[in-house]
């Protein structure tokens, strides 16, 4: 039943311990999710306004999103790459389904309503490109030639446009990272890589045209905040303010004034990396990014020791994709990336993500625990 | 294809991702100690510098409220200005109850219900220690009232706003329209950055259609401020960018002159510059007081205004639809030039009706015993039915319609106002799209004496007598002459230059026969007093009543002035040099030559004795 490197790490005999295995549970991933999540109850507490209706639904979703976890860490990873293309079809139908008769939420339309529960498609399509490209490309035989990498290209770009068009430029750029992330393990050529990245450079004139005016605001304020202070560089200035004001140590848990004050807008979602700085300063941002280090390290490892290529694909674009996540997030709260919608993965409050990237997880620990099934 | 590939593959497949892990992972690591960099510069370098703006003392951000612009007419007259009101404004922030104190305040100062609910709407939108009105221009006794009580509303002040001011009242309500408080709706639209610590938006008229220019930018002052919100300094400020200030085209004088000369009748004048376009008078009777309208006029108020048999709220010399009658016919009759249908020299007969061919029904001049024979000069000075009907049947209703359409019947004229009509100019295509009917030959003969469908605003009726007075050069009105700011003057709205291709000599006899309407004998107008040494060309109309679509509110005693005829006018002068172009509508008002013609001959007088003198 032990299967190589891990089970040696953890050979000591403990209830726990043997339980999570049964459940196919990564124990060292597992241990990394529940300090982040712990964390995430600590400074929402803070955040929030010590509002504990706060903390209570976001326990029901953590709760909810490790459950999501752990049925499907139990799925062998040849389901997935068995219904990879179905369920990415799926989520292409759903997500024209919301362009056409979507609710709106915020200006935006993500929602489809079915009646008894709200589904946004645009979540389910995080998971479900990057499990289309790697079982398109595993298919293959890698490096990808040039005609895979056009059809591969076109699998990314479909869902990605659909979904910046709801419009949600956050998602649409996790989108994207996720199917990138694919493809460059599966080793798409460093000229590739150099020749997309310059040519992304070239087309933002382009990209600009067709943005929309409150997308184009956010780029100009991100190029300079003090512009308007009043209204979008508001949340830059302010945030920039409570991250500095936090120095090295902080000033203590519950000690943020500018989210006390009611100057940080949003401080309980996507800006909540701000009132954790200013409570718990540098030592404490160091802390939390390697924390997520050590989550990343983790996924990466799996993706090394998976047991085919479909699987080793899928899981370094999953480990990529949480890397783009707190990236985007924390880059966008101190002010060296514009703001798009994306909140702190596992601390942020709210929002159906917390269950999709859970279940990203789910994934990955499935890839590692299921190693010694074959099927074919 | 298929997956089974050699074992070299597989191999050199391991390498490539083992490869590729080991570079994200250090992409990812270097992009990381990026982010730290980042915060070490933040939290180590910037520490000091945030902290003092955190700790203690907090930034506040304060709009700076830009002065909306000046509204003038071509003489420098003030039409919009502002002018210094009490408001009795709170700061939510400062108020230790806001919802005991604004009951308190309702009952010291008798305030409505609806202005509470506003007060409300406005200060969700607006920060929490952002100043907010509640009451507008205060009278003197609830200044003296809340004086007396002010230490027991903490957060609560008198203070000085700008209030618009309309110094002309009802004269140009219409044209210069006038702002409100910023409705929910509005709120929905407008910027929220803009609009921070504005409390007013244009509703109407000018102030509406050039609401951005004159509302100018909202500057900020960056203000550091203790605990207790007291402002301690300022950081940093930009200024408000003030709204522009406009000149109108518009002459007040002679607005006026028409507005009065209109009375007793409901109804609208219109004149436009004929060089330029520019709108001279833009006068809608009965009219309303804007002002009421700035500090929120009360309900009752307002339902008597929008319930009014008379409808001084409608701008009629912009949306009005009336019949063109008569006037139309100077157009009608160079259409039929232009297009040979007639010559100049050609008669018609007419024996005081006409008959379609097989068609029984008569359709009869409005002078029973006829005209005897008629050519162009005589048709359009005595208003002959007869020779129109014969005209425009010859001439069918495409020619007609594509004809009449150049000199801007049935569209918009573009004018820089908002709710503007397009009128109507009835076609075979607009015939079978609205009512999916074919077109019939009695309705070529209405339309070509300006009744049946036909459909004009004023506005629409003077620019295409501009349009002819310029001989074909088609004129575009507007009403904003120049736009000042601080830095630089610009022109108004650009106009779009077109010409009508028209031969001289038509134009010529049509313009010689509008003469004769008013200065011959036996020209419909030529009672009209002429204590004036210039030529005039005009042509008088009397519409018969449809009743203005909107007016659907007469009572049965007013039905039997309602059907008394519209009278109408066009008029150019001077006839050889054009400088002005006038249309008239009065409401009811009988016959165009005596009652309409009057007033264009007033208004025309006036302008250019005026300019003459400069």
């Amino acid at each position: 039943m032990k299967t190589e490197t891990h089970s040696h790490q953890f050979e000591t005999p403990s209830v726990i311990g043997t339980i999570l295995r049964r459940l196919h549970i990564d124990i060292p991933l597992f241990i990394g999710l529940s300090l982040a999540a712990t964390l995430s109850f600590i400074i929402l507490y803070s955040a929030g306004s010590q509002d504990m209706g706060v903390l209570t639904r976001q326990a029901a979703r953590i709760g909810l999103a490790f459950g999501f976890m752990t049925v499907l860490a139990h799925i062998d990873p040849y389901q997935f790459k068995r219904y990879s293309a179905l369920l990415f079809g799926i989520g292409i139908v759903l997500l024209a389904a919301v362009l056409v008769m979507g609710q709106t939420a915020l200006g935006a339309q993500r929602w489809l309503d079915l009646g008894f529960f709200r589904f946004q498609p645009s979540e389910m399509i995080k998971i479900t490109t990057p499990m289309m490209i790697a079982w398109y490309l595993s298919e293959h035989p890698l490096p990808p030639r040039p005609k895979q990498l056009l059809i591969a290209t076109t699998l990314i770009l479909v869902p990605t446009l659909l979904i910046a068009k709801q419009p949600d430029l956050g998602t649409a750029i996790l989108v994207a990272s996720s199917g990138a992330g694919v493809l460059f393990f599966a080793g798409l050529s460093w000229w590739y890589i150099i020749g997309i990245l310059a040519s992304l450079t070239a087309l933002t004139p382009i990209l600009w045209h067709f943005m929309h005016d409150y997308q184009r605001a956010r780029v100009l304020t991100f190029l300079n905040p003090e512009a308007d202070p009043l209204g979008r560089g508001y949340h830059i200035i302010q945030s920039k303010i409570a991250i500095g004001s936090g120095g090295l140590y902080g000033k203590g848990w519950l000690g943020s004034t500018q989210s006390e004050l009611d100057f940080l807008p949003e401080s309980s979602t996507d800006f909540i990396f701000a009132v954790f700085a200013e409570e718990f300063g540098l030592f404490g941002c160091s802390g939390l990014l390697a924390l997520y280090l050590l989550i990343i390290t983790r996924c990466l490892y799996i993706a090394s020791q998976a047991r085919d290529t479909y699987c080793r694909l899928l899981a370094g674009s999953l480990a990529f994709t949480f890397f783009v996540y707190v990236f985007v997030n924390i880059g966008m709260v101190i002010g060296v990336l514009p703001v798009v919608g994306v909140p702190l993965p596992l601390i942020s409050y709210g929002g159906t993500s917390i269950v999709t990237l859970l279940s990203g997880f789910g994934i990955l620990m499935s890839i590692h625990t299921h190693k010694k099934f074959l099927h074919r | 294809m298929s997956s089974f590939h050699s074992i070299k593959d597989s191999q050199l497949e391991n390498h490539l991702f083992l490869n590729r892990i080991m570079a994200a992972f250090i992409a990812i690591v270097l992009l990381t100690s990026g982010l730290i960099v980042r915060l070490i510069h933040l939290q180590v370098a910037g520490h000091e510098h945030y902290a003092s703006l955190a700790k203690d003392n907090s930034i506040k951000i304060y709009p700076i409220i830009p002065t909306r612009g000046m509204i003038y007419d071509r003489h420098g007259n003030i039409l919009a200005e502002n002018t210094q009101s009490y408001s009795l404004e709170i700061i939510p922030e400062k108020a230790k109850d806001l919802d005991d104190t604004l009951l308190r305040l309702q009952k010291l100062l008798n305030i409505s219900d609806e202005k509470i609910d506003l007060f409300q709407k406005q200060r969700k939108r607006q920060k929490w220690f952002a100043s907010t009105p509640l009451l507008l221009s205060m009278s003197d006794e609830e200044i003296a009232k809340f004086a007396v009580n002010r230490p027991f509303f903490p957060g609560v002040d008198i203070k000085q706003r700008l209030v618009r001011h309309y110094p002309y009242n009802e004269l140009a309500a219409h044209v210069v329209g006038y702002v409100g408080r910023i409705n929910e709706a509005e709120m929905k639209t407008l910027s929220a950055e803009e609009y921070q610590g504005s409390t007013h938006v244009g509703k109407l008229g000018i102030e509406s259609s050039y609401e951005t220019e004159l509302h100018g930018k909202t500057g900020y002052a960056e203000i550091e401020t203790n605990v207790q919100a007291r402002p301690l300094n300022t950081l940093n400020e930009t200024d408000a960018v003030q709204g522009v200030n406009l000149y109108l085209t518009l002459d007040m004088d002679l607005q006026k002159t028409a507005y009065d000369a209109l009375a007793p009748y409901n109804g609208a004048v219109v004149a436009i510059d004929v060089k330029t376009g520019g709108v001279l008078v833009f006068a809608s009777r009965p009219s309303f007081d804007p002002n009421p309208f700035v500090a929120g006029i009360a309900n009752d108020a307002y339902q008597a205004l929008q319930s009014s048999e008379a409808q001084p709220l409608y701008n009629r010399a912009l949306r009005g639809l009336y019949p063109p009658g008569s006037t139309l016919k100077p157009f009608v009759a160079l259409a039929g030039l232009e297009h040979n249908t007639v010559t100049p020299s050609q008669r018609f007969l007419c024996p005081g009706y006409y008959q379609l061919p097989n068609v029984d029904h008569k359709y009869r001049c409005w002078k029973k015993t006829g005209h005897d024979w008629v050519n162009v000069n005589k048709a359009i000075t005595e208003s002959c039915d007869v020779y129109f009907y014969r005209l425009a049947s010859a001439l069918g209703i495409d020619d007609m319609h594509n004809f009449l359409q150049k000199f801007g019947f049935g569209e918009k004229t573009g004018i820089d106002l908002v709710g503007e009509k397009s009128g109507l100019l009835p076609s075979r295509e607009w015939k079978f799209e609205q009512k999916k009917q074919s077109w019939y030959p009695g309705e070529t003969l209405i339309t070509g004496i300006g009744q049946g469908s036909n459909q004009v605003t004023p506005l629409q009726l003077a620019r295409a007598t501009a349009t002819l007075a310029n001989r074909g050069n088609v004129v575009t009105p507007f009403l904003v002459d120049k736009i000042v700011s601080g830095t630089q003057t610009r022109p108004g709205p650009e106009t779009h230059k077109d010409i009508i291709p028209l031969k001289k000599s038509n134009v010529d006899t049509i313009v010689s026969a509008m003469v004769d309407v008013v200065h011959s004998e036996r020209g419909t107008a030529h009672d009209l007093k002429k204590d004036f040494n210039y030529l005039m060309a005009g042509k008088t109309g009397t519409a018969q009543v449809l009743g203005i679509k909107q007016n659907a509110k007469y009572n049965e005693n007013a039905i039997e002035f309602k059907y008394r005829d519209h009278a109408l006018f066009i008029a150019f002068a001077p006839a050889d040099d054009p400088k002005i172009a006038v249309a008239v509508i009065a409401e009811n008002g009988g016959h165009g030559g005596s009652v309409a013609a009057p007033i264009a001959a007033k208004v025309i007088k006036q302008y250019l004795n005026d300019n003459n003198e400069n």
